[in-house]
């Protein structure tokens, strides 16, 4: 009998153990949430949502500030567009290729390689962005300003794609051989099978990957803050300097901006933007995981 | 086989999958329009056989064909190395075990095999599905809905779809691989009513599990065992009066 107490209480005890555990992540999600929240909403009881949303300029720390976040939100979507334009074809392909083509022994010595793409330190690419392909590219354009939004764009795309290849090769590799034997049988070739009936078949976790890719361009923060010039510029020319919102927070976070002040609280409200952003396409990459699973 | 015309032939056929053999020198004439059945326990290698008229093992690393199989007229060494299964693939088709339409619609299926053809005519697309449904007895259960995807159909409309996906590029031989394995017994017996109303049409040469099945809709029946075809002879023959012991103990059940 009291043996069986102590087998009771120690269960218990782990129990326990383990739902703290799970709860810290949880927890520190929901303080995150609430704490953005919290000091926007203070920032927007000074700022009027009309200015912060449709105004062009954002010069918060200057002596006549203006609050409009449509720049960073450019410079965002800007050096987002052009990593995607890279990492979203050549992850595909590269996911096609390993999944499809590569004799297996190549793929088990490759998949590593390109998986230690991810392990690079985003300040190293930031860095070969400004003092190696700027250069380069400049070469090529020579109306590039030092810091522009290309080069790390497309530092970026090139950091993504293992993200890409990695899930959308998962994703391949779930369709079931007998679709691939039912397109050979009908005399396809290889391309034919991974272009026309793979790609289909693979549809959702492909989104998935390419929703993945996104998130991680939009919440890239290192290589822009490096190579892009943390200028809030309102433009749509790729080969100007530019400041995306995640930037922003590391230049007003490494100043010396006391705590309190509106200025201080800029950084939540571009903060609850970049959520928002990030939240929605996470969303969307949620719904299409759990097709994939209704599938097979 | 007297008097029939010799669609295809395997002569001395071996196949490895690596290391392991798979099939010991087969020897099997395939009569032309007509239903040649494989029966034998699992594992006895007639779906192996089966798929080197395809050339299906070619997908997959370290198998390999020793021996012929010819096909007629143009007497074409389907498993040589030399030949593209491709080519072999253009002209020979096949159904599989389980039904495996293609994620595309009930009419982009069956124009898979012209499109990978580089045939885009929407006429004649529009003509070969209307008239590759109508061979697989889908024409009138699918004519409304051909823009549907094609996992909205039952399971046995799915195989009848892909028989009809098979059809639609007039293959000289189709190639059955226990076709109503996955299916109910009356989607079977659709299937089987199919598969003879198709031999006036094309050769065909189906794996079944199913003696019955056998029984019923072949013309010519091998039995095989471990990798070697034990019997070949009519479906008459092998049922009723087989020549070798193990036939006779086969399909009367005493084994298997």
């Amino acid at each position: 009998m009291q043996n069986r107490k102590i087998v009771k209480f120690r269960e218990k005890i782990l129990e326990i153990t383990f739902f703290l555990c799970a709860f810290v992540s949880v927890f520190t999600t929901f303080a995150i949430i609430f704490i953005l929240f919290f000091e926007s909403y203070d920032f927007f009881k000074q700022v009027p949502l009309k200015e912060f949303f449709l105004g062009t300029q954002w010069t918060p720390l200057f002596a006549e500030p203006k609050f409009g976040i449509l720049p960073l939100v450019l410079g965002t979507l800007i050096t987002t567009i052009i990593a995607l334009l890279v990492a979203l074809p050549v992850g595909l392909i590269t996911a096609i290729y390993l999944s499809e083509y590569a004799p297996h022994k190549f793929r088990e010595t490759v998949k590593p390689v390109l998986e230690l793409l991810a392990a690079v330190p985003t300040v190293v690419y930031g860095y070969f962005a400004l003092l190696f392909l700027t250069p380069i590219l400049q070469k090529i354009i020579p109306d590039l300003s030092t810091f522009n939004a290309l080069s790390p764009g497309i530092i970026m795309g090139i950091m993504i794609v293992p993200y890409v290849s990695s899930v959308s090769e998962d994703a391949l590799k779930a369709v079931p051989m007998q679709i691939r034997e039912g397109s050979y049988a009908m005399g396809a070739t290889k391309f034919q099978t991974a272009f026309k009936v793979l790609i289909p078949s693979a549809f959702s976790g492909i989104a998935a990957a390419f929703i993945i890719g996104i998130s991680r361009a939009i919440g890239e923060t290192m290589v822009v803050a490096i190579a892009a010039g943390m200028m809030p510029n309102f433009t749509f020319n790729p080969l100007e300097p530019v400041q995306t919102i995640t930037s922003y927070i590391v230049q007003v976070s490494l100043g010396d901006v006391p705590h309190g002040t509106l200025e201080y609280r800029t950084i939540f409200a571009a903060g609850i933007v970049l959520f928002f952003m990030t939240l929605f396409f996470n969303i969307i990459g949620y719904f299409l995981r759990s097709k994939i699973r209704e599938k097979y | 086989m007297v008097g029939e015309k010799i669609k295809a032939e395997s002569i001395n056929l071996n196949f490895w999958y690596g290391t392991v053999q798979a099939l010991k020198n087969v020897n099997l004439k395939i009569a032309e329009k007509k239903v040649t059945a494989l029966i034998g326990p699992s594992g006895c290698g007639k779906t192996t056989f089966l798929r080197c008229f395809n050339r299906m093992h070619d997908l997959y690393p370290n198998n390999r064909y020793e021996g012929e199989i010819f096909l007629y007229p143009d007497k074409v060494n389907i498993v040589s190395p030399h030949v593209d299964p491709i080519e072999i693939r253009m002209r020979i088709g096949m159904v599989f075990q389980k039904p495996n339409p293609f994620p595309k619609t009930i009419y982009e299926n069956i124009a898979y095999g012209l499109r990978v053809r580089g045939i885009n005519n929407k006429k004649v697309l529009d003509e070969v599905v209307e008239r590759s449904l109508k061979g697989a007895a889908l024409w009138d259960e699918v004519k409304d809905k051909l823009n549907k995807l094609a996992f909205e159909l039952s399971g046995g409309q799915q195989q009848r779809l892909c028989i009809a996906r098979a059809l639609a590029t007039d293959p000289e031989i189709l190639l059955f691989d226990e076709p109503t394995s996955a299916l109910d017994p009356i989607a079977t017996g659709r299937i089987e009513e199919l598969i003879e109303e198709l031999k006036e049409k094309v050769t065909i040469l189906i794996v079944t599990h199913n003696m019955q099945q056998a029984a019923r809709i072949s013309d010519y029946t091998g039995f095989m065992m471990l990798g070697e075809l034990i019997e070949f002879d009519t479906t008459d023959k092998i049922f009723t009066n087989p020549s070798k012991k193990l036939t006779e103990d086969y399909v009367t059940g005493r084994f298997g």
